[in-house]
């Protein structure tokens, strides 16, 4: 046997294995860098006025976000209120009825629409419902987003609910139960932590959004409750903001990062826990 | 049949309905693209996807400069993200006990969660500045007479916003691949193993032959995803519809001109041409991810 | 006769759970070993701790020394990779490279090893796929896809696959178990043939299997080993009670 060609498969192995460890290591630098900077450069922006106060013109200190915080949680409101029932019963159908053609073009479509860059689906709720209305509205950010948060929760409840074994399912139907209520109330019921994690997940990734609002919820530098004006939105604060010359409107910038990606972080790790409990790994 | 009840065909009808919107949607989506794209379309014919032109006061669009920044920014994105990608599955899913497994998993899935607005501050204020200052200096220097490294270092250009994009894309690919990974049975592996394989060989020789599939299938999806790539790729690409050689130069990709411009365009036929941008955006990414999406279906191993 | 394989003292676990505890035994050159005992009594984590592919699980442990011809296969500067050169391995379910052909299978720890040229390949191939008894229903075929093939035949392919190396000890984990009788007398046939050239240690749950093809028997029960004997001893007169409970069927 060829002591040299041994020895470079040991290198290679070794070179191989090395890179692979140095490419996790990598990935999760990267991520404490990133984390790293928005805490140090947004925590100190972050008090109660910043959450309490409207903003203010660059160069006056003591303005806040208040408009922006609560006009990210109405458009996203919004867009759970459709999305939700429409994703939701939209999974129960491709997964208690869906063995049929038209179930699959439609579980094709939903995946379709997975893909959609989301500057896109502004550009659709801007014709739909920017242009009827003559103005930019919440309620058409709010529509904008629930394109993105349908796909979604379709394709996430699909999988959950097929996910219930067919012998609960059997089981209730053998005493008794009808169908209808084998799927509501048995089934679903099963199913409906991982479901509420994957439509969390949904919400969240949605409230980080911010192309599909430049055009439909547009801004408002006053707080707004209307659903058919236009409203402020953390992400798109941050876009302006950041953009700006001024470094103060800058620094608030970070410090709504910082507060977005709190909140992002915090349900992806609740939900990643409900899972990690769940299936007790 | 007779003993269905009503509120078996009431369920039954109410999902098919909502069911139903997705197609309605989808179709409605195409729809307004194309009304939308009309006056362009019937303006400048095929000539806008070769047009290099993109003049709002003199009334002259085309894509080129759009689709070049896109394709270039993302190729850039799967050159650095794929190897990286690939090794990070690798680790997770050949090299580790479960409890590693899991904590960095979720980590790579956090990098996946972050918004892409962040990643564009983030790109914005410190990685362009870093690229600026002690990066793009450094390779003008040794590398300035190779064409991809000449110009100014702006800091902000297609570099910065490949790199971006490989931050961006890597959990999606390196998740997949390690689904597919975890598919091989050890039972192959082990084969491989008794014949006195090399750890990499049995990863190189048994689980990439049988994962090709599934990882072309992770790499395609990924490069869909940097194609639609919005906010984080405007707040660092420069924002200048440029065709260059050089990676220091700042670009235009399709989305990014779509979310400066849309607001101001001022004639109907900016707006229509913006629209039209659009199509086109949505028609790659789509074509992309339904490739995409066979290749790993195709992959699982079965 | 030399002593090929010497065990001393080894443990085995899996995570907390220990599969074997403290086995001693010696295993004879040219020497066909049966290892036998119901399920769940250690006698797969045996085998596999003799090729040092039982470490290749994740949390699995073991302790004590394998002597190859006088050198702990255990110690620290020893290469797995050598040692499972030395030491081949036949699965309980037969685990063809899926997407390689036939010729490839066989071909593929040579190649591993620096055989590169097509003629020594094709002999070495040839030599390997006669000696498993499968060359003449596959010379025809040899670039078609391994997995084409029945179970049988593959079990025999990955039996030439290991023979190519020409390992000093083959082991054997239940290769019939998943086979049907007339393959399973092809294996035992083979067994019989190859015994002069190499070491070969075999799991079986078939105690007639292992009283046809076997010079010794070793009986586990619950991680531990009970007896170990001239297989003609161990069925005629066995010395532990369990011993004779478990081949008079009285349990397993």
């Amino acid at each position: 046997m060829d002591s040299f060609v041994y020895l470079k498969r040991r290198i290679i192995n070794k070179a191989m294995l090395f890179f692979s460890y140095a490419s996790a290591l990598i990935g999760v630098v990267v991520l404490f860098l990133i984390l790293f900077h928005i805490i140090v450069k947004g925590i100190t922006s972050i008090n109660l006025h910043f959450l309490i106060r409207l903003p203010t013109p660059p160069g006056e200190p003591g303005g806040g976000i208040a408009n922006a915080i609560i006009g990210s949680f109405i458009v996203v409101g919004i867009a759970s209120l459709i999305a939700i029932p429409v994703g939701v019963m939209s999974g129960i159908y491709l997964s208690e009825f869906g063995e049929n053609k038209f179930a699959s073009i439609i579980r094709y479509f939903a995946d379709v629409l997975n893909g959609i860059p989301s500057i896109v689906t502004g550009i659709v709720a801007y014709m739909f419902v920017v242009l009827p209305m003559h103005r930019f509205s919440a309620l058409a950010g709010g529509i904008a987003l629930s394109i993105l948060m349908i796909p979604i929760i379709t394709r996430t409840t699909e999988e959950l609910v097929r996910m219930v074994p067919d012998t609960i399912r059997e089981a209730a139907l053998a005493l008794g139960v009808p169908q209808w209520k084998v799927i509501l109330l048995v089934v679903l019921r099963t199913a409906s932590t991982s479901i509420i994690t994957g439509i969390m997940l949904a919400v969240a990734r949605v409230g980080g959004e911010t192309a599909p609002l430049l055009f439909t919820a547009f801004n408002n530098s006053f707080m707004s409750f209307k659903l058919d004006q236009p409203i402020s939105t953390m992400t798109v604060l941050i876009y302006n903001y950041a953009s700006s010359p001024y470094p103060d409107w800058n620094s608030i910038a970070w410090g709504t990062a910082f507060l977005l990606i709190l909140i992002v972080l915090i349900v992806n790790i609740i939900s990643k826990m409900f899972t990690y409990k769940k299936y007790s790994l | 049949m007779k003993y269905r009840r009503i509120g078996d065909h009431t369920i039954k009808f109410m999902s098919l309905f909502f069911a139903s919107l997705i197609l309605v949607l989808s179709a409605g989506i195409v729809y307004e693209l194309i009304k939308g794209s009309q006056d362009s379309m019937s303006t400048f014919g095929w000539r806008f996807i070769i047009t290099s032109t993109w003049d709002p006061v003199s009334k002259v669009f085309g894509a080129l400069p759009f689709i070049f920044g896109t394709v270039v920014s993302s190729v850039i994105a799967l050159i650095i993200a794929f190897p990286l990608s690939i090794g990070i599955a690798i680790f997770l899913s050949e090299l580790t006990t479960k409890t590693i497994k899991f904590y960095v998993s979720l980590m790579i899935e956090l990098l996946a969660a972050i918004p892409s607005i962040i990643y564009g501050l983030w790109g914005l204020f410190v990685l362009a500045p870093f690229l600026q200052t002690k990066v793009e200096p450094i390779l003008s220097k040794y590398l300035g007479f190779v064409p991809l490294f000449q110009g100014p270092p702006l800091g902000v250009g297609m570099l910065t916003a490949g790199l971006i994009l490989s931050i961006m894309i890597i959990p999606t690919i390196a998740s997949i691949t390690r689904d597919i990974f975890d598919t091989i049975p050890t039972l192959y592996k082990e084969g491989g193993f008794a014949i006195g394989m090399t750890r990499w060989e049995v990863i190189s020789k048994i689980v990439f032959p049988q994962a090709r599939s599934g990882m072309i299938g992770a790499v395609m999806l990924g490069f869909g995803r940097a194609l639609g790539e919005t906010m984080a790729t405007t707040m660092v690409i420069g924002n200048s519809p440029t065709i260059s050689a050089s990676l220091f130069s700042p670009s235009y990709t399709l989305a990014s001109v779509i979310a400066n411009e849309f607001t101001e365009a001022t004639s109907k036929i900016y707006i229509s041409s913006l629209i039209e941008l659009a199509l086109l955006l949505f028609l790659i990414s789509m074509i992309f991810n339904a490739i995409a999406k066979l290749f790993i279906k195709k992959g699982r191993f079965s | 006769m030399a002593k090929k394989l010497v065990i001393e003292h080894l443990n085995a676990w899996f995570d907390n759970i220990q599969a074997l505890k403290d086995i001693n035994l010696d295993i004879e050159e040219n020497s066909v070993t049966a290892v036998i005992g119901p399920s769940g009594c250690g006698k797969t984590t045996f085998v596999r701790c003799l090729n040092r592919i039982h470490e290749v699980v994740d949390k699995a442990k073991v302790s004590g020394k394998v002597l190859l011809d006088g050198k702990d296969i255990y110690s620290s500067d020893m290469d797995p990779v050598l040692v499972r050169r030395r030491i081949g391995m036949v699965f309980q379910k037969p685990n063809p490279f899926p997407t390689m052909s036939i010729f490839e299978n066989v071909a593929a720890g040579l190649r591993l090893n620096g055989l590169k040229k097509k003629n020594e390949l094709a002999d070495a191939v040839e030599r390997s796929l006669k000696m498993a008894a499968l060359w003449d229903e596959v010379k025809d075929k040899l670039y078609k896809s391994a997995m084409a093939l029945s179970g049988g035949q593959q079990q025999r392919l990955c039996i030439a696959r290991t023979i190519a190396l020409e390992p000093e000890i083959i082991l054997m984990d239940e290769p019939a178990s998943a086979l049907d009788p007339i393959s399973t007398a092809h294996i035992e046939e083979l067994i019989q043939q190859i015994k002069e050239k190499y070491t070969i240690v075999i799991v079986t749950h078939n105690m007639q299997q292992a009283a046809r093809v076997s010079d010794y028997t070793g009986f586990f029960l619950l991680g531990e080993l009970i007896e170990f004997n001239k297989t003609s001893d161990i069925f005629t007169n066995p010395k532990d009670k369990r011993t004779e409970d478990y081949i008079t069927g009285r349990f397993g």
